[in-house]
């Protein structure tokens, strides 16, 4: 090969500037696409090299944080009084990483139209904020964008997309027990997220 | 309407009118991109020159994931241990991430040896090249301080034991050598503030150094051209230049394939693996450094003190200060290593003798009597440790907090094992250290009798182990057991 073939197929500013459609474009075009293909190599590789990154940085939301147990209330007789909603702190073991922490949540003990406990979250299935019972109005507002529920929940006004989230309670040995779970925002219907 | 044809240049013409680009290939011409790709090689593209784009592909590969282990690692000395346990045993393609770039910065070691060894042996320091070559020393030291400051952060025992020695050597520097340690371990002893430091200067303050010298790096790379074949008329090979892009740019890409392809095996077949958390009590540990600091280390153990300031301090000073020097001291312009016996022949020695050393302490290593069992005792501890599965740290609540508050005689019992200094071997949160066995469940294994023997005279066993017998009062004795007995 000789020194001006050579330069012909490497220096590009002769090939760029001076020369688009004769002899000397066979080389620019040889250039694209290796270029063409040192770039999809480079991409595929990339592509590759990213999967466990991203496995990496997506655990957490595949991991479920809260364990479900089912939380005690308190005696069933201490509760006969009850007759409009009462707040309860439930405790919750929860994994928050590679912690293990322990959270109050709090919970709203009703009765429901049969007379029967109900409990229900306090967390608005709006956006989340922490609904408060107003026993002077006889009812739930949250107070972040003025939901409103009826004692046993149902959702009367504001923005909330369904009434609070009623959770599985039963009367276990003459005490009272929840079973504590999160429930997905925004949605018309009450879906469990981990 | 018919399609006009495309102007020569164009790509795209919707994209080239509202990118302002008329003629992209003019302008990636004239682009810092272009310059590099068409940076005209003297004598040919070689695989000898693939080292420069290695280093800086490893650079970036422990940049993304020294980013991502950010994710999950807490830099104190209560977490750390926990967190890249979790992330290693516990968080999807963790163990993987880790293993890249832990084994990330040997391959390092590794490509800049090679690096460093081809630019002396083609000469190419000289001339316009002296910057050039002092950049790139900064850069080596650079590399070696993170290298440093990386293996602390996991604070398992062999990064703490092995830190606490690396910087007591600072000691040995007169007059500035023990504020300097004070300064670099925040105080005089290691601890959640010598972590902290650690992880500034490798996160935050050396990463920054390293980006700053491998800019002045390459810029200065790129004023004085690549330097070409060791051997050749000037003329003829200015003639046969090549650019960089296409040759060199696939030679680099191969190389930056095999380290990909060396790094992927190596963390998925061999992933790196982290010992029990650090527990500064233990007195038995046998600290050894990384590879790359193994002829260091042995290096060290000729010198007794009195000479040790020679050994440790003006020798290597010196040997650093001729490497740096180099191309200040051999000013000729002659490039072929054959005729450059002198500098050839001290690299290759100080090269030999470094390789000699480490080997010598392998040796010692497997042949001492002490050393040999204790370090595959921590072997054993490590794969142990790595077996367990994950725990996570309990937050807020000691896990005996609630039953030492039952009665007021296992609180006591709680206090005496505070006082008589039980959580040093048996760990704070008793679940062991690599000394001394966790405590749980000690009141099932045997009945208050035997703890009360075992407690006043260890078994010689116990004794070997470091076991000191427990001398309080008969009262004193009854509520410890007590406690004991309430760990489950």
């Amino acid at each position: 090969m000789d020194h001006t073939e050579e330069i012909r197929i490497g220096n590009t500013a002769d090939v760029f500037q001076n020369d688009y459609c004769g002899v000397r474009s066979i080389s620019s075009s040889r250039r694209t696409f290796l270029g063409l293909m040192l770039s999809a190599g480079a991409a595929g590789l990339g592509a590759l090299l990213a999967v466990p990154l991203l496995r990496f940085l997506l655990h957490p939301l595949v991991q479920a944080t809260t364990q479900p147990s089912w939380k005690e209330i308190g005696n069933v007789e201490d509760l006969a009084s009850v007759t409009s909603p009462v707040k309860k702190l439930v405790k919750v073991e929860q994994r928050d990483g590679w912690r293990k922490i322990v959270s109050q949540k709090a919970v709203y003990i009703c009765r429901d139209a049969k007379g029967d406990f109900c409990a229900l979250s306090s967390v608005c299935p709006h956006l989340g904020c922490t609904i408060a019972w107003h026993d002077d109005k006889n009812k739930f507002v949250c107070p972040c964008h003025n939901g409103q529920f009826t004692a046993e929940g149902k959702l009367f006004g504001g923005p909330p997309p369904r009434g609070m989230d009623r959770l599985e309670s039963k009367v276990e040995d003459g005490k009272l027990v929840v079973h504590y779970q999160n429930f997905r925002q925004l949605v018309p219907n009450k879906e469990v997220i981990a | 309407m018919a399609t006009q044809p495309l102007e020569p240049g164009t790509f795209n013409p919707w994209i080239d009118r509202r990118a302002g680009a008329r003629d992209r290939r003019k302008h990636l011409e004239s682009s810092p991109l272009g310059a590099v790709l068409n940076e005209p090689i003297p004598g040919g593209a070689s695989l000898a020159y693939v080292f420069g784009s290695g280093l800086l592909y490893l650079f970036l590969s422990q940049v993304v994931t020294g980013m991502f282990l950010a994710l999950y690692y807490v830099p104190s000395a209560d977490h750390a241990h926990t967190t890249v346990a979790y992330l290693t045993k516990e968080v999807t393609s963790g163990s993987f991430i880790r293993s890249i770039h832990a084994y990330g910065s040997s391959a390092i070691v590794i490509v800049l040896l090679l690096h460093v060894s081809q630019t002396f042996l083609y000469g190419a320091y000289k001339g316009r090249r002296k910057l050039l070559w002092l950049a790139g020393c900064v850069l080596f030291a650079l590399m070696l301080g993170m290298s440093f400051t990386g293996y602390l952060l996991p604070w398992d025992q062999k990064a703490y034991f092995a830190t606490t020695v690396g910087t007591n050597i600072l000691s040995y520097i007169p007059v500035i050598g023990g504020p300097l340690k004070s300064l670099l371990r925040g105080g005089t002893e290691m601890g959640t503030l010598t972590l902290s430091r650690f992880f500034v200067l490798h996160v935050f303050l050396i990463p920054g150094l390293i980006l700053a010298f491998i800019s002045v790096h390459v810029f200065l790379f790129r004023r004085a051209g690549p330097a070409g074949p060791i051997q050749g008329e000037p003329k003829a090979l200015k003639q046969s230049t090549e650019p960089f892009y296409p040759k060199q740019v696939l030679f680099d890409a191969c190389f930056a394939l095999v380290i990909i392809g060396c790094l992927g095996l190596l963390a998925h077949y061999a992933p790196v693996s982290l010992g029990p958390k650090a527990s500064p009590a233990d007195t038995q540990y046998v600290p050894r450094p990384e590879w790359y600091y193994i002829p260091v280390f042995q290096w060290l153990k000729y010198w007794e003190s009195g000479f040790a300031i020679v050994g440790i301090l003006v020798i290597p000073a010196f040997v650093a200060l001729l490497f740096v020097a180099l191309p200040f001291l051999d000013r000729r312009p002659e490039r072929r290593p054959w005729k450059r016996p002198v500098s050839v022949s001290i690299y290759g020695f100080i090269f030999i003798g470094l390789g000699a050393l480490g080997g010598i302490s392998h040796r010692n290593d497997l042949r001492d009597p002490v050393v040999a069992p204790q370090l595959a005792k921590q072997r054993a501890d490590v794969d142990a440790f790595m077996k367990r599965p994950f725990e996570p740290e309990v937050a807020g609540i000691s896990p005996f907090a609630a039953v030492a508050s039952l009665s007021p005689t296992v609180s006591s019992g709680k206090k005496v094992f505070d006082t008589e200094g039980c959580a040093e071997c048996h760990g704070e949160d008793l679940s062991g250290t690599p000394s001394a066995p966790a405590l749980f469940g000690v009141g099932q294994k045997y009945d208050s009798g035997r703890l009360r023997s075992i407690l006043r005279q260890p078994t010689e066993a116990m004794i070997d182990e470091g076991m000191q017998p427990v001398d309080v009062k008969d009262e004193d004795l009854t509520a410890l057991i007590a406690f004991l007995e309430s760990l489950k």
